[in-house]
């Protein structure tokens, strides 16, 4: 039985977004800070720390994951996304994300990462969503700025462009 | 709203569980989905020396079909179940109530076990458990035991297993035909429920189940009752649940939700 004891560091390793990283942890270590503090991946935001919220809403081996009620330990060899995997390149936002902006479907942006997480990954499961199922999945997360109809109507925008496969500009 | 510290151990056997128990008493706890158990960590309302990770145990980890009972082990996710081509056929009424259990982004992790051993008493799954009136199987290091679900729950947030017990699996009978009602009344899908009810005939007549009001999910099972018989029936039992106003809703509020509830599904299922 391999026990990591309270005071010690221990490593721990898996994959962000596609690349190994490692890094050390205390057992009580949460995989929000862990994310945020030792990776500097700041993407994952952090609000009521019990789950309730859905900011630090990620993908830990393909399940929807609250990052705070998760101990960075507990992840060693797992695969893990967040905000900051779902673009497919630096310069250019993803479909999903394109369709926020054009909705305004974010304003401060706290909630933002954790809810696309959600999105992301509902959608690639189900490509053609009702209105229905999207709430249902909101209702995993908190927006204290919009309202809920513009993630609404990004999110339906969203699946409806990627299945007929034209996007209207960005502008 | 940080965790004080603890060892961690991931097991990989029930074994190394149950010795991990038995070592630490009541200062060790076992980590399942960590959706209820992290959150009170990270408040401090617990403060255990160790956690026990069961989620890498693959004997914990089945669903089983068996004669007249589906069996499901520790490791099963709430989202697992739900999943689970077999559910609607064998456990209706789960398939009606487990969609309640908190949000697709908790069922991910949640276990079914897990949200038996917390106990709270608006949860869905508790209410399951004895509406069906189905079994805890427990396992110490030197004993195992069933425990029928009515004897499981002892209060708010308290049950009947030993700080040494691992709840190694369920099992909920599988009712045939049976007809099955639940429905709940909460702020929000997903948040925990008001009160919660559930329905289903039995052969003397009908039980009734209520979550929600009391400290532990109550069933009541009645002749085939009608009219101001049930009335009656369910206005007395309204009362005995005892409840409580709260900041989400008052006493005289949840027993009108029984009542009402109660004779819309019990119509629905003696149907
Ligand atoms: C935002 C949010 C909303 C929620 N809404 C609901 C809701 O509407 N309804 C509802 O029912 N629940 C709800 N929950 C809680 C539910 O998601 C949890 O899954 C469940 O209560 C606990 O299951 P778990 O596997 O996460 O257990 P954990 O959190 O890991 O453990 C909970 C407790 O059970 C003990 N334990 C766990 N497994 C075992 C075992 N096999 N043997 C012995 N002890 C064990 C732990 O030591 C701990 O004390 C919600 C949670 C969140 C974060
Ligand atoms: S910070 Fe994790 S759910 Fe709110
Ligand atoms: S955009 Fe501000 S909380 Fe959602």
């Amino acid at each position: 039985m391999n026990r990591l004891e309270a005071d010690a560091r221990h490593p721990v390793r898996f994959t962000l977004n596609g690349k190994a990283v490692e890094a050390e942890a205390e057992p009580r270590t949460l995989l929000s800070d862990f994310l945020r503090q030792q990776l500097g991946a700041t993407g994952t935001h952090v609000g009521c720390e019990h789950g309730v919220c859905g900011a630090c809403t990620i993908v830990v081996d393909d399940m929807l994951t609250r990052a705070c009620l998760t101990l960075a330990v507990q992840v060693d060899g797992c695969d893990i996304r967040t905000v900051e995997g779902i673009a497919p390149s630096p310069d250019r936002l993803s479909a999903l994300q394109r369709a926020f902006r054009r909705n305004h479907a974010l304003q401060c942006g706290f909630c933002t990462a954790g809810i696309l997480m959600s999105l992301d990954h509902y959608l690639s499961r189900h490509p053609a969503p009702t209105e229905e199922e999207i709430r249902e999945l909101l209702s995993g997360h908190l927006c204290r700025c919009t309202g809920y109809t513009p993630i609404i109507r990004a999110a339906l925008e969203a699946a409806r462009l990627a299945t007929s496969s034209e996007e209207t500009s960005d502008a | 709203m940080k965790p004080a510290a603890f060892d961690y151990v991931r097991a990989e056997t029930a074994d190394e569980v149950l010795s991990g128990l038995t070592q630490e008493g009541g200062n060790a706890r076992v980590l399942a989905g960590g959706q209820s158990l992290m959150a009170m960590i990270n408040m401090r309302v617990a403060k255990p020396k160790l956690l026990i990770d069961i989620m890498h145990i693959k004997e914990l980890r089945q669903i089983e079909r068996k004669a007249g009972a589906v069996v499901i082990g520790a490791g099963v996710r709430q989202a697992e179940l739900l999943a689970w081509p077999g559910l609607a056929e064998a456990l209706p009424l789960v398939a009606l109530a487990l969609p309640w259990v908190g949000h697709a982004q908790t069922r991910s992790r949640g276990t079914i076990c897990g949200s038996l051993a917390h106990a709270d008493p608006s949860a869905e799954m508790p209410l399951a458990l004895v509406a069906l009136g189905g079994e805890v199987h427990l396992r110490s290091a030197t004993r195992r035991r069933r425990m029928p679900a009515r004897d499981f729950f002892a209060g708010m947030m308290l049950t009947a297993r030993a700080d040494d017990e691992l709840i190694e699996a369920i099992s909920l009978p599988v009712l045939g035909e049976a007809r099955c009602a639940f429905r709940e009344v909460a702020r929000r899908h997903g948040d925990f429920a008001i009160v919660a009810c559930a329905a289903m005939p039995t052969p003397a007549g009908i039980r009734f189940a209520v979550a929600g009001v009391a400290d532990v999910p109550t069933a009541r099972d009645w002749p085939r009752l009608e009219g101001s018989a049930l009335d009656d029936a369910l206005n007395g039992f309204a009362y005995e649940l005892d409840a409580r106003d709260d900041v989400h809703a008052t006493a005289r509020y949840r027993r009108d939700l029984v009542r009402s509830i109660g004779r819309d599904l019990i119509g629905e299922v003696l149907q």
